[in-house]
């Protein structure tokens, strides 16, 4: 038996050997950068190193046993097969050792729980497949897509540093304050991890859910959403910036002018070809993960844009139902996922790209109005 | 477990009385999983661990206000998936005295051209301040109809029970509007009787 | 259902039947006890397979074979097939062939419902099977199904799966009355309980566990049912009702069943651990008192699958606390085994190797399990690699290596034959050293961060991704060198004495090898 597995490890290693040079060998949790995750980066190995104390000693005796009491060896058995003294004895120490582990961790477990006396409170919402951030306190929000190319994801570019963990808008954040995130979701459950910070909470439709931070070290820190959620569940990650607070709060003005410009941009005139543009990237961060970058869909779950009847002839349906979703289908209702001009954009642009040439198109305006006045 | 069996002749003994004992248990533990839901339910509103904030609260003595402790109350509001409505809290938060009787307002606006029907679900955090929030007054009681380009200002009354633990400084109180459309006739005619906050 | 009660006792004396029907009418326990294990090692290649497409899929980054939604129904459907195709169905013929065997049992004391229980098995699965060719594809909601993934966001198929965990749970559910009956009716005069071998204890109490929480699982799928179809909101938080409820069910159903999918394993276990070290078993009576410990523990801890979902601190402590306690009777089994194996005669013939490699594997897999249970860590480790590592390390090495245990032991006496053992041990190393390079390097990818169930990850994860495509490659495809060794042992080989084994004790070594079509037709009497 030792022949065939010297040649198994003799074989795994030659398989492994070109995967060595280029190896990347993270084995441990990071310690990270808030007081949580570096007290549970401390209860992780405290209960590592004694489960493999542990180890050792159970194993070395059953390696003792291996080597020592062997048939081949001419060992005689022995014949006892009680012993209440040890029998006593191992189920009380471990019994004890686990009161000692169980101790640091309530004591990280009740700090974990503490979310008084935060001072950024950042609401986020769960959607199949991106996040929305909500700055409660300054009234404004923003949704957050996953920006890795698809030509990455299907080999036909070279993968980026960031591959998978890069988006378009992250979430950004004070360093030294304490955040206070609420979560919740608005289709199915997600769940906001992020392990530098040891924070991970599940967002639950109908549900609000919370949980904190406290980030010492600026930097980008990037997580993913950890509960299975349809498709594109590998695809919706989380990027978070921790930023000096002075450079935050300029930041945070910089969005409220935005959101405020965006108002602006609904009132410009628009000419197509501005339209097209900006609906080509609303469509590819919006749209094309189900209907595809080339429009044809994937039938029969996502319909085909590409010379659709809807896309050609009916302008008032096409609206409706980019705006409201269609209900009882994966089709979400964009109203409140995209501003107005991305609205207007991304109805122009499939309204006029793949060869759907009508030549209409749709106003931020008309959107604007659809949307209130009716 | 069944230790009438350990006499020394366990043999031929009745089948008939095995399988009825474990279709009981099997009968019994389905109805148990039924169970499973009243009986959560019930848990939840006694701990409030799922923060699901219970019905009208009928007190019988008014509070004595606590002036010397105040309590942020916070509001939310999400659509959920495919609701158009316009929705969102006059005010963002409020700061209480525990014992006060406090009323703010929900808005809610249907863009839509159509007339649908609305219900609010109610969620707060943390969940174990959900005992200690009273509603004496909620547009999540009932269902809310709204007619085609309508909008409303629903009310919410509510006491922050001076028992409240000490911890807790801040109460999140969110609520998720769902569309229930499909019931918009039925419910209409239920709304007549109930609604307090037809401003419509 | 109690009409076929009674009838075990007059009709057999005779050979099996020929031809199909000695298969589809059987009421043998020794037939219905081979065609569980076929069935179960079918859909283990089935479920293998699926995992050897999800494998692929992670051996590079980026989308190469199958697409999302494709990926996520291998998930669900190796996950489903594996459970409840072929982990339980393996145990249930095991306890088919043996406990009859090792109370002095004439047969199951329910024969006729025993051959209805299997058969619904494969329309169970053919069923849940067929929803990968229907529109809409395959269930894709992972085998948890957490609602709303799995309602409102379901494909159409959920109701055939729905209908499919129907069938197999009540499948289940027979076949644990029928082992009850067996057990507490059957045993020859003088086998008082505390007497049973090992093996019918940890399936007795399996048996209860199963009858404790499958209805429960048939509940939660009837839930479902009505929410998809009939307007009913149990999950639906629109409608006034509670995701979060689902998982709860689910795990009170979920949490025991993966007990069910062990205790059988180590009764086995104990067996061939005692057989191999040609000495008793040490601590029998703390063995029993273990197992019955762990069942009633199980039914405490479930939420521990759930420290995420936002419970109040004082549901996460009493949930640590109670799933730190299971490790203590855990731990009383392992120390056991290992005392059962100190100053005994031990030699490693192939059951004695995978039952050393079982109390190894699963004690690193109890490990991670107590490492998971701090309910503060689990933060960091829920829903990631870490966490497949752990359960797949429990349940490959234990349930799938006790399995290979138990057959390596017993076939001799199922065929009359000694199986090939420098094949089986080759069987052994090469399933070892896959099965650790498939799942080791996931504990890493886990604490590095990546989460479960996604189809393509960052660059990172590249190297431990591909070593574990590598081993999982490794131990699938030889699993069907234990197909031929099998095969090849039913065919003939050296002829098996009634007790192969010198240090094998029990009845079910005093009947000759290969065991006749009917055995103990009158009982034996233990002393």
């Amino acid at each position: 038996m030792r022949v065939h597995a010297k040649r198994a490890v003799a074989l795994a290693a030659g398989l492994l050997l070109p995967v060595t040079v280029m190896a990347n060998w993270t084995m441990n949790m990071s310690p990270g950068v808030t007081s949580t995750s570096n007290q549970i980066y401390s209860l992780h190995m405290t209960i590592l190193w004694i489960c493999v104390a542990i180890g050792v000693v159970v194993f070395g005796v059953m390696f003792w046993s291996i080597f020592a009491h062997r048939k081949s060896r001419g060992f005689k058995p022995a014949n006892f097969h009680e012993n209440t003294v040890v029998e006593v004895l191992w189920t009380i120490v471990p019994l004890a050792i686990l009161v000692a582990m169980a101790i640091p961790a309530t004591t990280t477990l009740i700090e974990m729980y503490d979310t008084t006396e935060s001072d950024v409170d950042i609401k986020i919402t769960g959607y199949q497949w991106r996040w929305q951030y909500e700055y409660i306190d300054d009234d404004f929000s923003f949704f957050s897509n996953m920006s890795t190319p698809k030509d990455q994801i299907r080999n036909r570019q070279a993968k980026g540093e960031n591959y998978l963990l890069e988006v378009d808008n992250p979430l950004v954040i004070p360093v030294g304050k304490k955040v206070r995130f609420l979560l919740t979701a608005n289709d199915v459950i997600h769940s906001w991890w992020v392990p530098e910070f040891g924070v991970k909470k599940d967002a639950i439709p109908g549900f609000i859910n919370e949980t904190w931070t406290r980030v010492d070290v600026p930097g980008t820190y990037r997580g993913q959403c950890t509960e299975l959620c349809g498709k594109d569940h590998g695809f919706m990650p989380v990027v978070v910036k921790a930023v000096p607070e002075e450079e935050y709060n300029v930041w945070v003005a910089e969005q409220k002018e935005a959101a405020e410009t965006e108002r602006r941009l609904t009132e410009k005139d628009w000419t197509l070809e501005e339209l097209m543009e900006r609906g080509e990237q609303a469509y590819a961060t919006a749209c094309a993960s189900c209907h595809q970058a080339d429009g044809t869909g994937l039938p029969p779950a996502f319909p085909a844009l590409k010379g659709s009847q809807m896309a050609l002839e009916d302008m008032a349906g096409h609206i409706e139902i980019v705006v409201n979703g269609s209900p009882g289908t994966a089709m979400q209702a964009f109203g409140n996922q995209l501003s107005e001009v991305d609205l207007a954009a991304v109805i122009t642009y499939e309204r006029n790209a793949w060869g759907n040439n009508t030549g209409e198109m749709v106003t931020p305006k008309e959107i604007f109005d659809y949307k209130n006045q009716q | 477990m069944a230790n009438e069996t350990t006499k020394n002749q366990p043999a031929r003994r009745s089948n008939t009385r095995v399988i009825g004992w474990c279709l009981s248990g099997v009968v019994g533990m389905f109805a148990f999983g039924f169970a499973l839901v009243p009986l959560y339910e019930v848990f939840c509103e006694i701990t409030g661990i799922n923060g699901k904030t219970g019905g009208r609260y009928e007190a019988g003595v008014t509070q004595q206000v606590d002036d010397n402790r105040t309590v942020r109350v916070q509001f939310l509001a999400s659509n959920g998936p495919g609701m158009t409505w316009e929705f969102r809290p006059v005010v963002r938060s409020v700061d209480v005295h525990p014992g006060e009787v406090i009323s703010v307002n929900f808005y809610a606006a249907n863009g839509t051209d159509q007339a649908m029907v609305g219900q609010a679900v109610p969620s707060l955090s943390p969940s174990e301040g959900t005992q200690f929030f009273h509603k004496t007054e909620c547009f999540c009681f009932n269902q809310q109809p709204l007619e085609a380009g309508e909008s409303v200002e629903m009310p919410l009354i509510f006491i922050v029970d001076r028992d409240l633990p000490e911890h807790i400084t801040k109460l999140t109180l969110s609520y998720t509007l769902y569309d229930q459309g499909k019931q918009a006739e039925v419910s209409r005619s239920a709304q007549t009787q109930t609604t307090t906050n037809n401003n419509g | 259902m109690s009409a076929v009660a009674d009838t075990h006792a007059q009709e057999h004396h005779h050979g099996p039947a020929k031809g199909i029907s000695r298969w589809l009418l059987t009421t043998n326990h020794k037939d219905i006890g081979s065609m569980y294990l076929m069935f179960s090692f079918a859909m283990f290649l089935l479920g293998g397979s699926m995992a050897m497409v999800i494998r692929a899929e992670l051996f590079q980054p980026g989308l190469q074979i199958v697409e999302p939604e494709f990926f996520n129904q291998m998930t669900t459907m190796h996950g489903l097939i594996m459970v409840f195709g072929a982990v339980m169905p393996a145990f249930v013929g095991l306890a088919n062939w043996m406990l009859p065997l090792m109370i002095g049992a004439p047969d199951m004391a329910l024969p006729r419902m025993n051959n209805w229980s299997f058969w619904l098995l494969p329309c169970a699965f053919l069923i849940l099977v067929s929803t990968l060719f229907m529109q809409g594809g395959a269930p894709n909601f992972g085998w948890t199904f957490y609602a709303p993934l799995s309602t409102t966001y379901g494909p159409p198929s959920t109701t055939f799966f729905i209908f499919a965990v129907h069938i197999m749970g009540v499948s289940s559910i027979m076949g644990a009355i029928n082992v009850i009956a067996t057990i507490l009716n059957m045993r020859a005069p003088g086998m008082t309980l505390m007497k049973m071998p090992l093996f019918v204890w940890t399936w007795l109490i399996t048996a209860f566990l199963l009858i404790a929480v499958m209805p429960v699982l048939a509940g939660v799928v009837t839930m479902m049912l009505m929410d998809i179809h009939f307007g009913t909101s149990f999950f639906d938080a629109s409608g006034g009702g509670d995701p979060v409820l689902f998982q709860h069910v689910f795990w009170f159903f979920g949490h025991p069943e993966v007990y069910i999918m062990i205790l059988p394993a180590f009764g086995a276990i104990s067996h061939i651990v005692a057989a191999f070290s040609r000495k008793p078993l040490f601590g029998y009576a703390s063995m029993v008192y273990a197992v019955g410990a762990i069942a009633v523990l199980s039914f405490l801890v479930w939420a521990h699958h759930m420290f995420t979902v936002g419970m109040p601190i004082a549901g996460q402590l009493f949930f640590m606390y109670a799933t730190l306690l299971i490790a203590v009777p855990t731990g009383v089994k392992v120390f056991n085994w290992v005392t059962t194996m100190f100053r005994g005669s031990l030699s490693f013939e192939a059951p004695m190797l995978f039952a050393v490699a079982f109390i190894i594997l699963f004690t690193i897999g109890g490990f991670s399990g107590l490492m998971l249970a701090i309910a503060p860590a689990d933060f960091q480790y829920h829903d990631t690699y870490f966490v497949v590592a752990h359960f797949h390390y429990v349940l490959v090495p234990g349930a799938i290596f006790g399995i290979f245990a138990s057959a390596y032991f017993w076939l001799p006496k199922w065929t009359g034959h000694m199986y090939d053992e420098t094949l089986a041990k080759t069987h052994f190393w090469l399933s070892f050293v896959g099965m650790n390079l498939a799942f080791f390097p996931m504990h890493f990818l886990g604490l590095a961060g990546m989460p479960r169930r996604i189809p393509d990850y960052a660059l990172q994860f590249t190297d431990f991704n591909m070593i574990s495509s590598i081993g999982a490659f490794m131990f699938g495809v030889t699993q069907l060198l234990f197909l031929f060794i099998v095969v090849k042992c039913a065919r003939g080989g050296e002829k098996a004495a009634a007790k192969p084994w010198d240090g094998a004790e029990g009845l079910e070594w005093t009947v000759p090898s290969p065991a006749p079509y009917h055995t103990f037709s009158t009982p034996p009497e233990v002393k």
